[in-house]
């Protein structure tokens, strides 16, 4: 449990730290899981159709549960981590949300960022957002000399 | 998928995840009313999932049966862990994470019944 483990085990921006940080990484755990299972099935099942599309939702999820991580055990490194997933998560949904509406060949089947994320009611589009708004929030202060 | 069933929980869902949200928004923690409703919650969305079970076993089943038995599993498991979830949260927050939760669940149950349409006979 995240309460009874010892404070000083964990850096002090750790997302697990904070009410609304749980709840940001509630959402991000929830689309972490979606998309990579979605992505499985696909991948499983009928890869051959759309490979483009199931290998781009295959690393979406990887990218969820990357940035998912990376919030969770803040410090250095986990900042590292969580502004590589958020900002590879804005760029994927413009760049896969522009393509899907202007390319539907390359496209055919549906993936987490198609329609910059209209499958899953824009939420796609929002989180990156949200992170890199967690992320600048709780960067790291520089030692201050005033007051 | 039952259809009067499905459409209930989704009724009680969104009341439910505006109930919560406003109590997020009014900075309250979650109160045993609020965990009690929603355990009642997980019970009638356990409910619908085994009334979905039992369907796949006599009549059709949806041509994509692994993917729905995937959303089945996620359905049932919902709302019991942002309860468990909430529980761990005694803030404000934790009535964000079952309000959350409470607007997913609508879209997993649309997403069995999209997923139940197609049969592929």
């Amino acid at each position: 449990m995240p309460d009874s483990a010892p404070a000083k085990s964990r850096p002090t921006d750790a997302a697990l730290h904070t009410g609304l940080g749980r709840v940001l990484l509630f959402v991000y755990g929830v689309f972490a899981l979606s998309a990579s299972a979605r992505a499985g099935v696909q991948i499983a099942t009928h890869f051959s159709e759309a490979p483009t599309a199931y290998l781009l939702s295959a690393v979406a999820g990887l990218v969820y549960i990357a940035a998912t991580v990376g919030l969770a055990i803040g410090g250095a490194r986990g900042r590292r981590i969580a502004l590589t997933g958020c900002s590879i998560e804005l760029a994927g949904v413009l760049i896969v949300g522009t393509l899907s509406l202007a390319d539907k060949v390359a496209f055919p089947d549906a993936t987490v960022w198609s329609g910059y994320g209209s499958g899953y009611g824009y939420v796609p589009l929002v989180l990156p957002f949200i992170g890199l708004w967690w992320i600048w929030r709780h960067r790291p202060q520089p030692p201050s000399t005033t007051g | 998928m039952n259809g009067p069933l499905s459409a209930a929980t989704i009724a009680v869902a969104l009341l439910l995840a505006a109930w919560f949200l406003l109590r997020a928004a009014l900075n309250r923690a979650p109160s045993r009313f609020d965990l009690l409703s929603t355990l009642a919650f997980s019970a009638l969305v356990a409910v619908l999932v085994i009334v979905a079970v039992i369907g796949l076993f006599d009549g059709t089943r949806p041509t994509e049966t692994a993917t729905f038995c995937g959303y089945l599993i996620t359905t049932i498991a919902f709302a019991p862990v942002a309860f468990y979830l909430a529980r761990l949260e005694p803030t404000r927050w934790g009535n964000l994470i079952l309000g959350v939760a409470c607007l997913v669940l609508p879209v997993l149950v649309l997403r069995l019944q999209q997923i139940a349409s197609v049969t592929g006979a």
